[in-house]
């Protein structure tokens, strides 16, 4: 019985370890293919210029256009996602407290509008774009990708928001706070790395994804200067270098695609570090 | 005839003359019931609140002491399942039944609760909290009222040299000090304590003990507590409740000695 206990103990130890590990791999392993491939074509002219005539066909040039234009777009959307998510997430976890019903109706409500695949979001931009009269452009690509990653702004927050414990809302009442004073001075920042984090992870899915600015956001050699201007973004860029006949092309689409994966990783530690830095003060 | 000045001065008056007395009241209940659902957590609670003075609220655990502490600031509010009714009176203000400015009627009770709730920022900025929040700027009535309620409740020593350090790096003994000066900077007239001591060492209970019996002279002191011998070294006024109900209520030497109900005489002896 003992050794079985002990076996049983083992295997299962391996066993997760083993999990846990490989998912490791496989981002090394997926940052290491893509810098392998992109590697002959990494060089400051990608960073540095938009593409020039016959780019496409191999000529010289990078991906400026697109870079710059996944950053404004990623940012924007960011930005708007903050001013819906912050006070919405707040509203859950404060006003609503006293409601468990509202605030489960409404968590569902924003989980279905969190696995709404982004094409969707496109369509309904591409839509809604056409009802205002406009083109294909940075602004209908930050208002389309804002709708996308609000969602998970909010519920990223959210989550973080419910754990607080309720005696630190009744110590900031108690104190004679109002409700809004609670919200924003307590509970915000006592949430804060959880803000961190949505922004984060709302800022990765809105820089990272290709359908839903595919129609709304056009695609253009230029880096806009206007937000009705239309503007390239990084996995587009990845999408039409790949289906390249030319190798070097096909090369840059890596190259472009190590861009992008270093831009979410240098966020990512930045978020981190910002996230431990604030939450020295933090209830635990 | 109609005089402000004179009815001014009568009211100071009897202000004064009530603190004087010995039996002024802090806060009266008057048929207080609290229901969740069908349950009947207080029934026809009707009791009062001497002033200065530390008044036990003693019974077995789910006897709906914390509820009774919840309704005398009005924390229930934060519970929908709630259904409240009755009067709590301070003064003359029914504080139950208004909607009108909670803010200001929470600021006269300081809170206590079972385990510190330290805000999340600076021991400093933790005692300031309140009177920011009142509106205070001044950053030298600001710093002088810190000190002062953290030597009330004597922690300046302790934490003079890391005002800025967070709330969070002091022990829990300390972080329970540091709520009771947070609670004391807002000028509470009553402090509703609800188990203090439950999360604390020995020595931190102690000081927590004798805080409150320095306190009484200016506050009123309303402690839930099941610790029996607590309740005898600190209560001059004891409240025992079971099952909702406010089974006896007196001084603690006549209850101690001769308890009339067979609830109490049974509590005393097991918590023994």
């Amino acid at each position: 019985m003992r050794r079985i206990k002990i076996i049983e103990e083992k295997i299962f130890v391996f066993l997760s370890a083993f999990m846990t590990y490989s998912l490791i791999l496989v981002l090394l392993f997926i940052i290491g293919v893509i810098f392998v491939k992109g590697f002959n074509a990494l060089n400051p002219d990608m960073v540095l210029k938009t593409p020039r005539g016959g780019y496409y066909y191999g000529g010289e040039g990078g991906v400026l256009n697109a870079i710059a234009g996944s950053l404004y777009i990623a940012i924007g959307a960011t930005l708007i996602a903050i001013f819906i998510g912050l006070p919405a997430a707040l509203y859950i976890n404060v006003q609503l407290i006293r409601h468990r019903k509202t605030q489960n109706t409404i968590r569902y409500f924003l989980d279905a509008l969190w696995g709404i695949p982004s094409i969707v979001y496109g369509a309904f931009g591409f839509t809604l774009m056409l009802f205002f009269g406009m083109n294909a452009s940075l602004l209908a690509g930050i208002i389309t990708v804002a709708l996308l990653i609000s969602p998970i702004m909010v519920r990223t927050f959210d989550e973080v928001l419910s754990t607080i414990p309720r005696g630190l809302h009744e110590a900031s009442l108690a104190l004679g706070s109002t409700r809004t004073e609670t919200a924003f001075k307590v509970i915000f920042r006592q949430g804060f790395p959880g803000f961190i984090t949505a922004v984060l992870l709302s800022f990765g899915r809105g820089i990272g994804d290709a359908a839903s600015v595919l129609f709304t956001a056009g695609y253009t050699d230029n880096v806009p200067v206007n937000l009705d201007e239309p503007a390239a973004t990084l996995p587009l860029a990845i999408f039409f270098q790949l289906g390249s006949p030319i190798p070097e092309v096909r090369e840059r689409a890596f190259a472009s695609a190590v861009i992008l994966t270093f831009i979410i990783l240098l966020l990512s530690f930045a978020a981190r570090y910002l996230a431990k830095k604030y939450s020295r003060t933090n209830l635990r | 005839m109609f005089n402000p000045d004179t009815i001014l001065a009568e009211k100071d008056q009897n202000i004064q003359s009530a603190a004087v007395s010995h039996e002024a009241k802090a806060l009266r209940v008057n048929n207080l019931n609290v229901y969740a659902g069908d349950h009947h957590i207080l029934r026809d609670i009707s009791l009062e609140i001497p002033a200065n003075r530390i008044t036990v609220l003693l019974g077995p655990s789910g006897c709906g002491k914390t509820t009774l502490l919840k309704c005398m600031n009005k924390l229930t509010d934060l519970y929908k399942e709630l259904k409240v009714s009755g009067n709590i009176f301070i003064g003359t203000d029914d504080i139950l039944n208004t909607t009108h400015n909670i803010p200001a009627i929470r600021q006269k009770m300081g809170l206590l609760s079972q385990r510190p709730y330290p805000l999340p920022v600076s021991i400093y900025k933790n005692v300031a909290y309140g009177l920011k929040i009142k509106g205070i700027r001044d950053k030298k009535l600001i710093d002088f009222s810190v000190e002062k309620h953290l030597r009330e409740v004597g922690l300046w020593e302790e934490v003079k040299n890391r005002l800025n350090a967070p709330a969070t790096s002091l022990s829990i003994g300390q972080q329970q000090r540091l709520c009771l000066a947070r609670g004391l900077a807002v000028k509470p007239a009553i402090i509703l304590a609800d188990e203090p001591t439950s999360a604390l060492d020995p020595i931190s209970s102690k000081i927590i003990e004798h805080l409150f019996r320095e306190m009484k002279r200016h506050y009123t002191i309303v402690l839930v507590t099941h610790v029996l011998r607590q309740a005898i070294r600190l209560a001059d006024h004891v409240i025992f409740m079971c099952d909702g109900r406010i089974v006896e209520q007196g001084s603690p030497s006549d209850l101690f000695s001769q308890p009339e109900s067979d609830e109490l005489r049974a509590y005393l002896i097991d918590g023994n």
